[in-house]
């Protein structure tokens, strides 16, 4: 928890088997669009866009405690500039524009709104949302003359090859913020932001700093997906879908640890793709019976699962001391 | 030149004054007690020192420099640190991790992780939790939190440490060990500012005490000078 | 009035409580003295039906009570002063003991009781309408006080009393806690002032790590060895 370097990181044992196998495993995620079948590419870049979107979310409303639901908002505006400027630029460069544009929108947010306190907060970032999208419609409508948008034609493997990319990016980062001081400030600024601030942390900084961030990975993932659509209008673009699901994802995975919001994404995503196509009637019937039952029984989400049977394995608890 | 004065300090909540033009010096080096009934605006002043609170009137001076209008983080790092009457360590995280953070971030340093775990490792000895260092704060008992705030807010190298009623729930034993610190503390070269209601403990450990009741100064002087001050044994002593 | 029969408490799978027998009798002031961390809070905890033990029995006017929910227990007629004076944030300070005098026995008789109250902590009658959260830690304190005497409780729980009061306060606190005790009000009172409780009380139990290790009557106390040594710091 106090390491800070790469050096000590590489030097720790522990990290030594998992990060071998997590590097065979992305050379084997590298090679698919070459040897694997066409569908896995697609179905692969909707779990890639799925683990962005949450890791994001995590990396901002997991140590504050501070529930965002501008995810969609971030999501959006990379989906808008995709849209925009898509045509007339090189797609690295676009995906680079549409993740600095949510930065900077998060910036500006984040300044004027990161005081509001718990569910102020939440509504705020909710109705966001709504504005940023009755916005831009209203904007199109009014001076483009049209409400939707062609966005360019990117092929599949290029989406899926940028969306490992960013997926692998948003994880990295997250890992490594976690393991900085920076992570260990973000986490005592959600427990105690008084007293935080009053050993030197500039809350206010780190929250928006980490707010922006997140939505950098947001944007992009948004301008890469949105190349897939091809056709968008300011309803698809922000849709409030996109807010909550990775807030679901997350609860289901177990917040507290990386690997529960990853494994959550991947397992909300793939039971959503499934039940989409096998029950395209009740799908979201039987998503709901499983949010239920996993915040019923499942407190801390699997994560929470695996660390008690761990920890049942190993012993007890602290005793007072 | 005091190192922390203030002069004509208010502040209102609604319409009622919780701080009244009070004007307080501490002196660098001093132990100096604040003592007053309950609700008589000792952690209000606390706050308002340490810029938690914004006064309505008044202007607090640290170094000579005017700190109204500063914000906690800066004041921090300017040299001024405190501890809170409700104890607000960082439950889930392990002990010395509390205190890594006062490390890295109380002064404008740059240091390293291993250098900062060695600063937490002996300000955990210096406070008497050495042995508890991966505990998670939370499973600390009160007593053990209370020194970790204290280890907390020296890791940020203060010139000027605020305690806020850090005997508060103390047994005796406890309270003599806590007196010992503190002045542990001042032989470091740290001047100290502490609320209290153990008298036992600030007759003994301060230089000089200063009395608030309804949020003003009603006196002021050594703690012969209190003790014996019959307004005072009225107001809040009682003996 | 209170009997506790070889109690033992978990906290998951760490035993907080081991074998602790105690009584309370009507009419008494009965203190509980231990360092933090022995286990004072834990047992008072396990007696007001916040946490179930693991095994033995807590009895109230010969009525089993353990393992029932702490509304029940209030309603029975024991009322607890949590460590910390743990207020109503939100509501006034009126609301705050309004609230204590929930059980209907005490509903009835709430305006006399305010009267009584307001006379031993005239500051909370000085703050009446404003919101608790507003009061300085101190002040919580009395409330809290305050509060559960609104409950007209027959055995009243104390923990940690005098916690952040000004010696003033203080002194008034025991005399209140004796006066409590004229009126015929059974007080369980678990203290770090170990001095003035054991001056108050008429028999006392001394918590080491979870057991009892010593107990008797409160003047052959002060004159222990190990209570004075322990704990009075002399």
């Amino acid at each position: 928890m106090i390491q800070l370097s790469w050096a000590s990181i590489r030097a720790s044992k522990s990290y030594l088997i998992p990060g071998i196998i997590l590097l065979l495993g992305l050379i084997v995620l590298a090679g698919l669009p070459s040897f694997g079948p066409k569908y896995s590419v697609i179905f692969l870049s909707t779990i890639f866009m799925y683990i962005v979107l949450t890791t994001g979310w995590v990396m901002f409303s997991g140590p504050t405690r501070q529930i965002s639901l501008a995810t969609a908002v971030f999501f959006g505006i990379g989906i808008y500039i995709a849209a925009i400027l898509g045509k007339h630029m090189p797609l690295l460069v676009m995906v680079l524009i549409g993740g600095l544009a949510s930065s900077v929108m998060a910036l500006l947010v984040g300044s004027l709104t990161l005081r509001l306190k718990g569910v102020y907060f939440t509504i705020f970032t909710f109705g966001l949302l709504e504005l940023i999208k009755n916005a831009i419609n209203w904007y199109e409508v009014t001076f483009t003359g049209t409400r939707g948008r062609f966005v360019v034609v990117v092929d599949n493997n290029t989406i899926y090859l940028y969306m490992l990319a960013i997926t692998v990016l948003t994880v990295l980062t997250a890992f490594l913020i976690r393991r900085s001081k920076y992570g260990l400030a973000l986490q005592s600024i959600g427990e105690q932001e008084e007293a935080a601030a009053h050993i030197g942390i500039n809350v206010t900084l780190m929250k928006v700093s980490i707010f922006a961030i997140s939505a950098f990975f947001m944007g992009a993932a948004g301008a890469v997906m949105a190349t897939r659509w091809t056709y968008i209008d300011p309803f698809m673009a922000f849709n409030m879908n996109y807010s909550f699901t990775p807030v679901l994802m997350a609860i289901f995975g177990g917040v507290g640890q990386l690997g529960g919001v990853v494994s959550g994404a991947i397992i909300f995503a793939y039971l959503e793709q499934i039940l989409i196509t096998k029950y395209p009637f009740y799908y979201m019937l039987v998503f709901g019976i499983v949010m239920v039952v996993s915040v019923l029984f499942l407190p801390n989400g699997l994560a929470g699962v695996v660390k008690n049977w761990r920890a049942r394995t190993t012993g007890g608890r602290y005793v007072r001391t | 030149m005091f190192v922390l004065e203030g002069q004509g300090v208010t502040k209102y909540f609604g319409g009622l004054a919780a701080v009244s033009d009070v004007d307080f010096h501490v002196d660098q080096g001093e132990i100096v007690g604040l003592i007053g009934p309950n609700g008589a605006g000792k952690t209000t002043l606390f706050g308002l020192i340490s810029a938690a609170l914004v006064p309505n009137s008044g202007t607090i001076r640290f170094k000579g420099e005017n700190i109204t209008g500063l914000r906690p983080h800066q004041i921090c790092k300017k040299g001024l640190a405190r501890t809170f009457q409700s104890v607000k360590v960082f439950s889930d995280m392990p002990v010395i991790n509390n205190v890594v953070l006062g490390v890295h971030f109380g002064t404008s340093e740059r240091v390293k992780a291993a250098q900062a775990a060695n600063e937490a490792d002996r300000l955990l000895e210096f406070v008497g939790l050495s042995g508890r260092a991966m505990v998670p704060a939370k499973d600390l008992t009160l007593v053990n939190q209370k020194l970790l705030e204290v280890a907390r807010a020296l890791a940020t190298k203060p010139e000027v440490l605020l305690l806020d009623e850090i005997m508060a729930g103390l047994n005796s034993t406890e309270i003599t060990q806590a007196m010992e610190l503190v002045s542990k503390i001042r032989a470091q070269g740290i001047t100290i500012f502490m609320i209290e209601h153990v008298m036992k403990a600030i007759m003994s450990v301060c230089d000089r005490i200063m009395v608030l009741d309804h949020g003003k100064k009603i006196a002021e002087g050594t703690p012969q000078e209190i003790a014996t001050s019959k307004m005072v044994v009225e107001v809040y002593l009682g003996e | 009035m209170l009997e506790v029969c070889d109690l033992n408490t978990h906290y998951g799978k760490v035993q907080a409580l081991w074998d602790i027998s105690l009584e309370v009798n009507e009419g008494e002031i009965v203190a509980l003295v231990g360092s933090n961390g022995a286990g004072k809070t834990t047992l008072v905890n396990t007696i007001s039906g916040l946490v179930k033990p693991s095994s033995g029995s807590v009895s109230f006017l010969d009525k089993r009570i353990n393992g029932l929910p702490a509304h029940v227990i209030v309603e029975l007629g024991i009322s607890y002063v949590p460590q910390g004076g743990k207020v109503f944030p939100e509501m006034t300070v009126r609301e705050n003991m309004e609230m204590g005098a929930y059980p209907i026995r005490a509903w009835k008789q709430k305006d006399a009781t305010f009267e009584q109250v307001y006379r031993i902590f005239p500051r909370l009658k000085e703050r009446e309408k404003q919101l608790a959260r507003t009061l300085s830690g101190g002040e919580h304190q009395m409330l809290a006080i305050g509060r559960a005497l609104m409950s007209k409780p027959m055995l009243c729980i104390f923990d940690e009393p005098s916690y952040g009061l000004a010696p003033l306060l203080v002194k008034e606190m025991f005399q209140t806690i004796q006066n409590l005790k004229e009126q015929g009000i059974t007080i369980f009172l678990i203290e770090q002032n170990v001095r003035r409780s054991l001056e108050i009380a008429d028999r006392a139990y001394v918590l080491e790590n979870g057991r009892v290790c010593l107990q008797g009557d409160c003047v052959e106390l002060l004159q222990s060895d190990h209570v004075r040594k322990a704990y009075m710091g002399l």
